[in-house]
């Protein structure tokens, strides 16, 4: 079994962030990773993206050339990676600044409005992690509360009032998802 | 045992630190960048250890020439344009058989290029790279966990041989996340006898690349040559993939070899016979041991992020005793296994030629 993720967004958006904390929480559930940034003379308002991959062995490349997921912070990124995604594969989109929808039919999507849930939360900036909490409830590939260990891991334990909006975030995009 | 989540450039770093490396000169070019932060916030950790950022490339190799002379593991770092400047200081290094690790994260070239993954490099890495009868040991990993591996090994065959090593590896590698467990290093053996610290009451020594005598210089081309027969001899690495019953091998090393695998798994789904020799020295390259492979495998196909490099290794090693074809894309353009699966199944399907 083997699971390709593309984040992709605005820089700044925490898109990257998305994909490291996706791939620190698999590696802690004992599975292989993959994380790979698009690098780059990139700046805040250009474009980020990241690929990862998560698997039960070894994994061959990290490139992906059909994504199982796809995930997309803004429009470009719709745009630019919706037709790479596997037939039968899922597309997760930011529906609070993305207006357009995949033009393909056989994909599964899923609009969340993130940044709407993050302002109700009083803070935008956790608007990547509302998705990624819509995202680990539909796609289970890591389980919720090893992915929020990994998040606080990677961000630090020091402010607790961060780790503290983060896990009403990934609640909040968890329970976006009905199943 | 201590699992950790990181890029490529970072790990080279902490295990160069580990296997200690106490001097480290670099200057800053993308995509290696990292590594040089890394060892600016690290190398303080170790006891004496001394990070500099040089203020050119030059100065960097010059400067851990001068340490390793002195007696320090030492390492500099850089991408592809940079290592081009550093190889006047590689050259006089071979010379002075000093021992130190350079990194070459390789980009786009020729020139300034581009700063994507590419393997323009092979044969500068492998051929010398800088003037005079020469070479250098070149470790290409293809995985975090063997950056890691291999950068510690980098520094004992550095010792082991008086030689400066190589690590090539390109912007895919260095920016890449994987788990990876930091072996325990082996401690240094280098004896004290090579390293200038004072002659105090005894006889001076020094090291020197000048030997203005072509007698004495002859002589000391032939004292090198023997050496590089012997690493020929002793340090060929490499790995087979499914190679077994194979029909058809793809030749790929690093990040190439990644992609070559994520194809090899498409095609041998839809019931293609193709395995995968990956040189992990570049130099010395395992010639032997793909000959060897030839006696089973009649068909190989070269695939590099280049024109074509290692492909002249492969002919030289096959000369004749297989059919060898190939596929390159040069420049900074990363494929996918899709892309390659798709040539491979080409290639697998025309009717094979004979070979005399």
């Amino acid at each position: 079994m083997i699971t390709k993720v593309i984040f992709s967004g605005f820089g700044g958006q925490g898109v990257l962030m998305m994909g490291t904390s996706l791939a620190h929480s698999a590696m802690n559930q004992g599975f292989h990773v993959t994380y790979l940034p698009a690098y780059g003379a990139e700046m805040r308002g250009g474009t980020a993206n990241c690929t990862v991959a998560v698997a039960d062995e070894e994994i061959a490349s990290p490139v992906a050339s059909e994504p199982d997921y796809l995930i997309v912070m803004n429009s470009p990124s719709l745009f630019s990676f919706q037709t790479k995604v596997s037939a039968r594969g899922t597309i997760f989109l930011n529906s609070s600044i993305i207006s357009e929808r995949p033009s393909r039919r056989d994909v599964a999507v899923y609009a969340v409005p993130c940044g709407e849930i993050a302002q109700d939360l009083g803070n935008t900036r956790v608007a990547n992690v509302i998705m990624m909490g819509a995202f680990i409830k539909k796609s289970g590939i890591v389980k919720a509360d090893t992915y929020l260990k990994s998040l606080e891991t990677i961000m630090g334990s020091r402010k607790k009032g961060v780790a503290e909006i983060n896990r009403k975030a990934f609640a909040a995009g968890f329970d976006f998802i009905k199943d | 045992m201590n699992k950790f989540l990181m890029s490529g450039n970072f790990i080279i770093g902490e295990a160069a630190i580990r296997a200690g490396c106490r001097f480290y000169a670099g200057y800053p070019i993308t995509p290696q960048n990292e590594l040089t932060e890394y060892m600016a916030e690290h190398m303080r950790r170790a006891e004496g250890g001394v990070f500099l950022q040089s203020e050119s490339e030059v100065a960097a190799i010059n400067m851990i020439a001068g340490a390793s002379a002195a007696g320090a593991r030492v390492m500099t770092s850089s991408s592809s344009p940079g290592i081009s400047l550093k190889q006047e200081g590689i050259s006089s290094m071979a010379a002075c058989e000093l021992p130190g690790v350079i990194v070459n994260i390789m980009r786009g070239g020729p020139g300034l290029g581009n700063i994507r993954p590419s393997q323009g490099d092979y044969f500068q890495a492998t051929r010398g790279g800088g003037h005079g009868d020469y070479r250098t040991m070149v470790f290409a990993p293809a995985t975090c966990q063997e950056l890691a591996d291999l950068t510690m090994d980098a520094f004992d065959y550095a010792d082991k041989y008086r030689t400066p090593v190589m690590i090539l590896a390109d912007g895919m590698m260095g920016q890449m996340m994987e788990p990876v467990i930091f072996k325990k290093p082996k401690p240094r053996q280098y004896p004290e006898k090579f390293m200038l610290r004072g002659a105090g009451d005894g006889k001076s020594k020094f090291i020197r690349g000048l030997l203005l005598d072509p007698i004495d210089s002859e002589e000391h081309n032939w004292k090198l040559a023997r050496k590089y027969e012997v690493i020929v001899e002793n340090e060929t690495r490499h790995e087979e993939h499914l190679c077994d019953d194979a029909d058809l091998a793809i030749v790929a090393y690093g990040t190439a070899a990644r992609i070559a695998k994520g194809a090899i798994k498409r095609l041998q789904d839809s019931g293609m016979k193709v395995g995968l020799f990956r040189p992990i020295t570049l130099w010395p390259f395992p010639e032997m041991k793909l000959r060897a492979l030839s006696e089973k495998v009649k068909r190989f196909l070269v695939f590099e992020m280049s024109t074509g490099q290692m492909l002249d290794d492969v002919r030289l090693a096959l000369q004749g005793y297989a059919q060898i074809d190939f596929h390159g894309r040069p420049g900074g353009a990363v494929p996918t296994p899709a892309e390659l699966a798709n040539v491979v199944a080409r290639v697998y399907s025309k009717k094979a030629q004979t070979v005399y």
